[in-house]
């Protein structure tokens, strides 16, 4: 039976399923139940300085992208960090980890970019036992306005000299939270790393606005006659944070530096991609605030039946597996060709791929043979786009098959070479080396 | 059964407050979520097979996507541009055998998108809402033209010709217009008053004068309407039924089903309808089965369906059979009345030849059965007015008038359409079909005729 513990930058949890810093870790009440239900840690919602508690609106938090079917697709709120006093969250936090010994229960923290204000709170925060703390330089809503949040997120210098003061001030692993409002990970990643930070968790979510009541034309969630952008997490930010954890894995200056994956996880198999992609434990929101804390279990029997499967004994052993597949477009090998296969016995003839060929790409699906339906890959137009296979709706009836070694591409007519050719040799490539 | 009896037919089997709920809507309307999620399902196939399956050629994946979007408007308009009378036949086409049987899903799922009850949701949705109108009738043209049957076909035929601009006289033999949709199709599936519901949208067009009451007897009247009009299209239906020609068909207690159907249809109160308490129904058709069910409805103890062929062979679709079955209704088949039993001048039952196929014609198999009935309803068929169309110079074949690929009969300037001509299936569908194309090709011609009268 594959193991799912793991040690995280020092911190242990009994398995990588943490809920992220969000409404569902708010509070002891909310906690008490997600460790009930199996949760191996929380990163605790936002704890601000001492004195009057952040206020929230009074009105709606969250919005939604819904499919037709109502599944929820992509979600956005604009709740602030916890609005309850400090010293209660810390009381809490205190109580429940003497309760749950074996749960990683880490705190997030979000004060002013002042030396003095996290010289403050982190003593305190020490002091209630919890396992680690994470600098929250995400938000990208309501608290940026006031200097906090992703305003420091996106400025590497800010994150280096916030991470020195912690680690100054603290013993504890410090897990610098990232925001994907950037232009390049890389960046506040290296800043992260060389202010001296344990480990990054990312992403925050992505500044959205959901969309415009056809009725009344004010955008959408609104307090009132407005709104304001919010942060979008949930399944459809997943390829973003995914691509976004892979850079920060490969780059040659934060490899190794341990990764938190937060982004659209909701299943074991989001999970799975998150840790190939080099992360050590993996942080929920969106899944739990649809589904509730039980939802955890569906993931932790997903991925161990997964390890058991593929004989992979520890979350280690998985870890980070799939970051060698990931390069630059200029090392792609040219030489590769593949073609569409329509499955004649699965296919069900709703022509998509053929319209969405046709109209959109290369005009290499047919529509009809001897005067009736049907949908067949012209070879000598394919060029192996793997658009028809989005389209299918039939799952595994339109395959890609990639020719071998000396077999014709009907394309283009040349013999399939079994030597690599990337951009960077290509002959077209007027930089090529060589050239 | 040897003591004095009369045949057990009366009104009121039911308790009173029952009736309503029996002829509700037998498939109900698709909820907001319903269509939704139903909608969710097409696939928005490239040269949609359902489109192609259906007569009138409505743009099913387009009009399905538009719910999905929540323009139901949008959804209506493009439903009722193809077919004005999309709201009837999204309740009584047999889509299990048109739209529904080629949807793709079928082959991945076993199961169809529901697409006329999809329809439904969206012609109803705009029927429903405050601005019903859809089309503009153009600027008059001053051309006129006699519709005769204010039935799916002339109906159509004349909101078709008003939209383009012309007058239209639209004429009918009964007391209300609607045709078979308001006389001849089960309660259950028009339910709410739908049938006039739908005319009352289609003559909002305006240029449309509605003559009830007048029907169409004799080929000087014909010769009239061509004198009178720049054009004539008929939509005569089929007003004569089939006779058994068996021994006791004069007995009392035996009726057509249409005329059953057609009092069940404009009775004012359902539990003053009489109805047997074993019920008979020879036939195999949509008319068998829905005078079966309805019979069962108003609570007859027993109904029977009697065909004379197989299942495979019955003309109402499987879906058709299932749901009389459900009711309870029961279909005996390869049976041939041979005589209605009486005694005492009624009816008491019918004796029936088993049947078998030699050479693919029916000859008796030697056994005979008979069924018990205090009610026995034949739905063999209809036919055409006996020789009205022969005496207006009428073309015919197989009992129905002849038209050309335009809905042109062999008489100058008379189209025709709907049941009473030779082409297509007796669906509300296809006799719209048949409207259309016959406007569009009177349209044609009258342009023609003033572009050159112009010239």
């Amino acid at each position: 039976m594959a193991q799912l513990d793991i040690d995280f930058c020092g911190i242990r949890s009994p398995n990588p399923f943490w809920l992220a810093s969000a409404p569902p870790t708010d509070k002891a009440y909310n906690v008490e139940r997600a460790f009930e239900a199996g949760w191996g840690g929380v990163v605790w919602k936002t704890l601000a300085e001492a004195g009057p508690p952040v206020v929230n609106v009074n009105g709606p938090r969250y919005g939604a992208l819904l499919a037709v079917d109502r599944s929820l697709i992509g979600f956005n709120n604009i709740e602030l960090i916890t609005d309850r006093e400090l010293e209660i969250n810390l009381e809490e936090i205190r109580a429940i980890k003497r309760r749950w010994p074996d749960r990683a229960v880490i705190a997030s923290i979000m004060v002013p970019c002042k030396e003095e204000s996290w010289q403050a709170i982190l003593p305190r925060v020490e002091d209630t036992g919890c396992d680690g703390i994470e600098l929250n330089f995400g938000c990208p809503h309501g608290m940026s306005e006031r200097g906090m949040g992703s305003a420091v997120g996106q400025v590497p210098e800010y994150i280096q000299m916030v991470t020195a003061w912690c680690k100054r001030y603290s013993r504890l692993p410090v897990i610098v939270k990232l925001t994907p409002n950037v232009t390049n990970i890389r960046m506040p990643a290296r800043a992260a790393k060389a202010g001296g930070a344990d480990a990054v968790s990312l992403i925050n979510t992505i500044n959205s606005i959901m969309g415009v009541d056809p009725e009344t034309l004010t955008m959408s969630p609104a307090v009132g006659e407005q709104g304001t952008h919010g942060g979008y997490c949930g399944p459809a930010v997943k390829p973003i944070a995914l691509h976004m954890v892979a850079e920060i894995a490969r780059d040659p200056e934060t490899a190794g530096l341990p990764i938190s994956g937060i982004g659209g996880i909701g299943s074991w198999r989001d999970a799975l991609d998150f840790i190939a992609l080099g992360a050590g434990s993996v942080q929920v929101c969106t899944a739990a605030m649809v589904f509730g804390f039980k939802i955890v279990q569906e993931m932790i029997n997903g991925l161990a039946g997964y390890m058991d499967r593929k004989g992979l004994a520890s979350i280690a052993q998985l870890r980070g597996r799939a970051i060698g597949s990931v390069t630059d477009w200029q090392f792609l090998d040219l030489n590769r060709v593949s073609k569409a296969v329509i499955n004649q016995d699965t296919c069900i003839q709703c022509g998509r791929c053929h319209i969405a060929c046709e109209d959109t790409a290369h005009q290499a699906i047919t529509a009809q043979r001897d005067g009736r339906r049907h949908f067949e890959v012209k070879e000598e137009e394919c060029v192996g786009c793997n658009l028809c296979v989005n389209v299918c709706p039939v799952p595994g009836c339109i395959t890609m098959r990639e020719l071998a070694a000396g077999e014709i591409d009907r394309r283009t007519g040349r013999v399939v070479s079994d030597t690599r050719l990337q951009w960077t040799a290509h002959p077209n490539n007027p930089l090529r080396s060589g050239a | 059964m040897s003591e004095e009896r009369r045949a057990d037919i009366r009104p009121g089997r039911l308790p009173p407050q029952t009736y309503a709920a029996r002829f509700a809507d037998h498939v109900p309307p698709l909820t907001e979520a319903q269509a939704l999620l139903e909608a969710s399902r097409c696939l928005y196939c490239y040269d949609a097979p359902c489109m192609q399956a259906c007569p009138t050629r409505i743009d099913v994946p387009s009009f399905i996507r538009r719910i999905a979007e929540g323009n139901v408007r949008g959804a209506a308009e493009s439903i009722l541009t193809s077919n004005p009378l999309g709201g009837m036949c999204a309740r009584d086409c047999p889509t299990e055998v048109l739209c529904e049987q080629v949807c793709v899903r079928n082959t991945e799922q076993g199961l169809p998108v529901a697409i006329g009850r999809l329809q439904r949701y969206a012609v109803d949705g705009l029927m429903a809402g405050a601005h019903q109108r859809l089309f503009t009738r153009a600027r008059p043209t001053g051309r006129r033209v006699a519709v005769v049957g204010a039935g799916p076909a002339g109906l159509a035929c004349a909101h078709a010709l008003a939209r383009r601009g012309h007058s239209v006289a639209l004429f009918d033999a009964r007391p209300k217009p609607g045709g078979l949709n308001e006389y001849g199709i089960a309660a259950y599936k028009v339910a709410g008053g739908y049938a006039q519901r739908e005319v009352q949208w289609l003559l909002e067009i305006g240029g449309i004068e509605l003559q009830c009451g007048w029907r169409l007897a004799s080929a000087a009247q014909l010769e009239a309407l061509r004198r009178e009009y720049d054009a004539v299209f008929l939509g005569l239906g089929l007003a004569q039924t089939y006779r058994l020609g068996i021994p006791g068909e004069g007995l009392e207690g035996v009726a057509d089903a249409v005329e059953f159907i057609s009092r069940l249809r404009q009775t004012p109160d359902l539990a003053a309808l009489p109805v047997g308490r074993r019920v008979v129904v020879i036939g195999g058709g949509m008319t068998a089965i829905d005078a079966g069910v309805q019979t069962k409805l108003l609570g007859a103890e027993s109904a029977t369906i009697v065909y004379r062929r197989g299942e495979q062979q019955m003309p109402a679709s499987r879906k058709e059979q299932d749901l009389a079955r459900i009711q309870g209704v029961i279909i005996l088949h390869w049976l041939a009345p041979v005589e209605v039993l009486g005694e005492g001048g009624s009816v008491r039952g019918v004796r029936f030849a088993r049947q078998r196929l030699e050479d693919g014609r029916l000859v008796p198999a030697g056994e005979e059965l008979t069924v018990e009935a205090d009610m026995v309803l034949k739905a063999i068929g209809q036919r055409l007015e006996a020789g009205l169309p022969s005496e207006c110079g009428l073309a015919q074949r197989d009992g129905r008038i002849v038209v050309d690929e335009s809905g042109r009969t062999s008489v100058a300037n008379v189209w025709a359409g709907g049941d009473c001509v030779a082409d297509g299936e007796d669906l509300t569908v296809y006799a719209v079909a048949h409207g259309l194309r016959a406007a569009h090709d009177i349209d044609t011609q009258l342009r023609n005729v003033r572009a050159r009268a112009d010239g």
